[in-house]
């Protein structure tokens, strides 16, 4: 190679250089919603509409930018420097951390009706067309020969759902006996032939490697993937019981004041809970938490007995600290303690 | 008449003497059927299938996802990085070789580990290392905060990250090349009175072409196609700061398998287009590479002996 | 480090470049590593084992650490055969063949892994021929080590073929005219040229499978105790914002690396000591 070719590759190096640097300064009325991975469809709608209602009430365009990822992992992006004006992720433990690191306000969760989530959701399970092993609750995961399919609940935090969910089913059923909650819990893990590190990866897993007979799956998640995926080869099924999933949503408060974005954030969240944006939250098969546009949309969001985080575990921080910390109950069922 | 007989028995004489530094038909027939069939199991199937995933609602989607603008703008920035690491590492990977291989220091293998360290970090660290560099809690922090600079979930911190992990490309292909050429050469121009640049760009660097392209080649490939390191450093926000691979993952998990193989696709033909590069550069140099000190040496793109 | 020239050499240019080298060495490796070593040394030593030598923290380590070693073991092999096909025969594809092993470097990991996931997979196109021989090639070790091969070997290939290229024939048609018998010439003669690329190539694909994440998380099943690997245990220490537990491991591993990179430095160092500077 000559020299004149090495030179070339500097210049068009110093190019590309300041091409970039030039290129890094956004447009002015921006907001950046930093979300986990199942919600980009939902905001993919919500957004052009709330860019259309804002324009409508205040005559400013706005231009939402989006960041999806997995929930732990974005609240770690944001709490390093992902400078997020809203934020709405899969659980309240991950934007607790966001608040530990002093972005959000203490008392987030108070901010909006319903524990700051405008949607929530519920654990079922997606079986085979037919359902060939007659899988109808809880206790028929653990059946012998049944196949459980659930990502890793260290990795994924939408999976911790699915965990507790199980957990609340077993501790309800043997009157709150905490060692037989245990022992089902752990059967159930033994039945788990791969443990996904996301929701994604188990999805494929179970529908396109066909593995394993159950895959445990948020609701909406469920749906959609029938959607996409194949209407006549899965089926979803409700268990009698199951938790209520609440991914919330909350201001950052320190980066929409540097970027003097509150106030457009915070019209933002609050139109989630509108009858607009509650209905939008449903087409994509969240439950709305506004009751009657609840119940529009009940044929498919069937009625299914919910307990709460709160109420069985209580709340995130002793449910993390217990379960999915190192030695918690999730690592002795695979240490054997 | 004369000519065609002297060609024939010259012809005949390279087959003989061929013939003495090769393997016997049957073994090379049998190393070439092995090597064919591990391409097969492990480079052509998985290949076809990605093109096979990817094609599979049609040319007309195959193209609409490329021309989307979410796409346009990750691979814009996929270029960007690559035309800023690749050239960064070669020219250190040339300054770097010239020190190890041509000098003898102590603490030279110490140097080599070090650079090679890259590659033994996993990508989940290569990102994170930044992300403890310039994240909100570094010692940075206030002073990129000051001067409103923006590196981390930027395009900045993608550059760096991938700069990162193909650090060792190049320098790592040409240590070994240049070592084993020796110094002689360069010894010889630098008494018959070239001065440093010279006998660097007329005896080194033709010395070590293939070394050099490869290098480059790997070094350009993995800067595409790097997605761990990235990931973390990015921000994940659409259209902003996702290159290729982080847009392939975007599509993924919108159940859009179509358009993330098309975008893999492109990624995976990005082999044969450095195989044209790699073509082109040969035949380009076939003249002009061979200089007065290196007659000796065989033009190597063309070797190789008829099955 | 105690940099001192040893030899006389009248080639110009050793200070300024190797100044250059390692100031950028600095800037882009080592200060950035350098924030892990601070990060875990807020540790005490006591949490810092108590982390590092946790069960399923142990298993990964030898998970990883074992399907590396046989991975770029068998990357050696079909590395050195690769490459040796491309240079020294001809054959219909060859040209293809060539383009098709930087393959693994353009493919983004995970699209990499999920490809191989879906192929090796009991329903997928090769797993469906291996299945029936009793072979799961997925979802346990032997899938962590195919991806690793997968990803490894082009180093093997790049790093010996512009060897085998620069190789002067005439060594072998030497030997040969001296009576050599093929495969004496290839051990007497070419492997000991080839040697020292040969074990940059292993170090490469050795250590590149130690880090490796996107395209193992797909296909090995990540079962705790059995197949996670060191790079998710980092990923699940992150996960629950156990930053410092992070480090901890990821101190490990890059120690553990740097030491098997020096080592297998040195022993080429050993081996090809009479080629590097003349």
């Amino acid at each position: 190679m000559s020299k004149k070719i090495l030179f070339n590759f500097i210049a068009v190096f110093l190019i590309f250089l300041t091409i970039s640097i030039g290129s890094s300064a956004g447009p002015k009325q921006s907001l950046l919603n930093v979300s986990y991975d199942p919600t980009r469809e939902l905001y993919q709608d919500f957004n052009k509409s709330f860019a259309a209602y804002w324009h409508k009430k205040s005559g400013q365009t706005v231009t939402i930018r989006q960041s999806h990822g997995g929930s732990g992992k974005q609240a770690r992006s944001v709490i390093d420097g992902l400078e997020a004006d809203v934020v709405t992720l899969a659980l309240a433990y991950d934007i607790d951390a966001i608040q530990a690191a002093g972005f959000i306000k203490p008392g987030w969760q108070k901010r909006l009706p319903h524990n700051s989530s405008p949607y929530t959701s519920t654990i079922v399970f997606l079986v085979r067309k037919g359902n060939p092993k007659k899988i109808r609750d809880w206790n028929d995961l653990v059946k012998p020969g049944v196949s459980v399919i659930t990502p890793n609940p260290k990795t994924s935090g939408g999976a911790r759902w699915n965990y507790l969910a199980a957990w609340g089913y077993a501790l309800r059923k043997s009157g709150g006996n905490e060692t037989k909650a245990k022992e089902f819990v752990k059967k159930l893990y033994k039945s788990v032939p791969v443990l996904d590190s996301g929701a994604r990866g188990s999805l494929t897993t179970f529908i396109q490697r066909e593995i394993g007979d159950v895959l445990l799956a948020w609701e909406n998640e469920a749906y959609l993937a029938v959607k996409e995926l194949g209407k006549d080869k899965f089926e979803i099924v409700t268990p009698s019981i199951s938790i209520l999933a609440e991914p919330p949503v909350t201001l950052v408060d320190t980066n929409a004041d540097k970027h003097g974005a509150r106030k457009i954030a915070e019209a933002y969240l609050k139109y989630l809970y509108t009858d607009e944006g509650q209905k939008i939250a449903a087409k994509h098969y969240y439950r709305p938490g506004n009751g009657a546009i609840a119940a529009q949309y009940s044929k498919l969001l069937t009625n299914v007995k919910l307990f709460t985080i709160d109420g069985v575990f209580g709340g995130w921080q002793r449910a993390q600290k217990k379960h999915f910390a190192d030695g918690g109950v999730f690592d002795q069922i695979y240490t054997g303690e | 008449m004369n000519d065609a007989i002297k060609q024939t028995i010259a012809f005949v004489k390279s087959k003989k003497a061929a013939a003495r530094i090769t393997e016997p038909l049957p073994v090379r027939i049998i190393l070439t059927s092995l090597a064919l069939l591990f391409v097969g199991l492990f480079l052509v199937v998985p290949l076809v299938s990605v093109f096979t995933m990817a094609f599979n609602k049609g040319m007309e989607v195959y193209f609409a996802s490329l021309v989307e603008q979410d796409a346009l703008s990750a691979i814009k920035l996929t270029l960007i990085t690559a035309a800023i690491a690749v050239p960064l590492n070669l020219l250190f990977g040339l300054t770097a070789s010239w020190a190890i291989a041509k000098f003898e220091f102590r603490g030279k293998y110490f140097l080599i580990s070090l650079i090679d360290l890259p590659f033994a970090v996993s990508p989940v660290i290569s990102g994170f290392i930044f992300v403890l560099l310039f994240g909100s809690h570094s010692l940075l922090s206030p002073w990129l905060e000051a001067h409103d600079i923006k590196i981390l979930f930027a395009v900045p911190a993608i550059v760096l990250a991938t700069v990162f992990v193909t650090f060792p490309f190049v320098a790592r292909e040409l240590i070994p090349v240049m070592a084993a050429n020796g110094n002689e050469e360069e010894e010889v121009a630098l008494t018959l009175g070239a001065g440093g640049w010279k006998t660097f760009f007329r005896v080194t660097l033709p010395g070590v072409k293939w070394g050099l392209l490869y290098g480059v080649i790997l070094c350009n490939a993995r800067a595409m196609g790097e997605f761990g390191a990235v990931s973390v450093v990015s921000g994940h926000i659409r259209g902003e700061t996702a290159t290729m691979p982080l847009h392939v993952e975007i599509l993924y998990n919108e159940y859009n398998f179509t358009a993330a193989f098309a975008v893999a696709s492109l990624l995976a033909m990005l082999a044969v287009v450095t195989l044209a590069a790699k073509k082109f550069v040969e035949w380009k140099s076939s003249g002009r590479f061979t200089p007065q000190l290196n007659t000796e040496r065989r033009e190597s793109g063309s070797s190789g002996v008829d099955l | 480090m105690n940099l001192s020239l040893k030899k006389q050499s009248i080639l110009p240019g050793f200070f300024p470049s190797l100044g250059i080298t390692l100031l950028y060495l600095s800037l882009i490796v080592l200060i950035p590593l350098s924030t892990i070593f601070l990060r875990s040394a807020a540790l005490t030593f006591g949490r810092f084992m108590e982390i590092v030598t946790a069960p399923r923290v142990v298993a990964s380590f030898a998970l990883s650490f074992g399907a590396s070693l046989v991975a770029a073991v068998t990357n050696v092999f079909i590395g050195v055969l690769l490459a040796w096909v491309l240079v020294r025969y001809k054959f219909p594809g060859k040209g293809l063949v060539d383009a098709l092993v930087d393959l693994p470097f353009a493919l983004p990991t995970a699209v990499g892994g999920i490809a191989l996931t879906t192929l090796y997979a009991e329903n997928g196109w090769i797993g469906r021929l291996l299945a029936p021989l009793g072979i799961i090639a997925v979802f346990n070790p032997l899938g962590i080590v195919i991806a690793l091969i997968f990803i490894g070997f082009p180093f093997v290939v790049r790093t010996v073929q512009p060897v085998l290229l620069e190789l002067d024939v005439e060594i072998e048609e030497a030997a040969a005219s001296l009576g050599a018998g093929r495969v004496q010439t290839f051990v007497r003669v070419v492997f000991p040229s080839i040697l020292p690329a040969v074990l940059t190539g292993f170090v490469l694909s050795f250590a590149r499978a130690l880090g490796e994440y996107g395209s193992v998380v797909f296909i090995a099943g990540n079962m705790p105790m059995k197949t996670e690997i060191v790079p998710l245990m980092i990923m699940t220490k992150l996960e629950q914002f156990d930053i410092p537990a992070a480090t901890a491991i990821a101190f490990v591993m890059l120690v553990a690396s740097f030491i098997l990179l020096l080592l297998i430095n040195f022993l080429q160092w050993k081996s090809g000591k009479n080629l590097v500077s003349g």
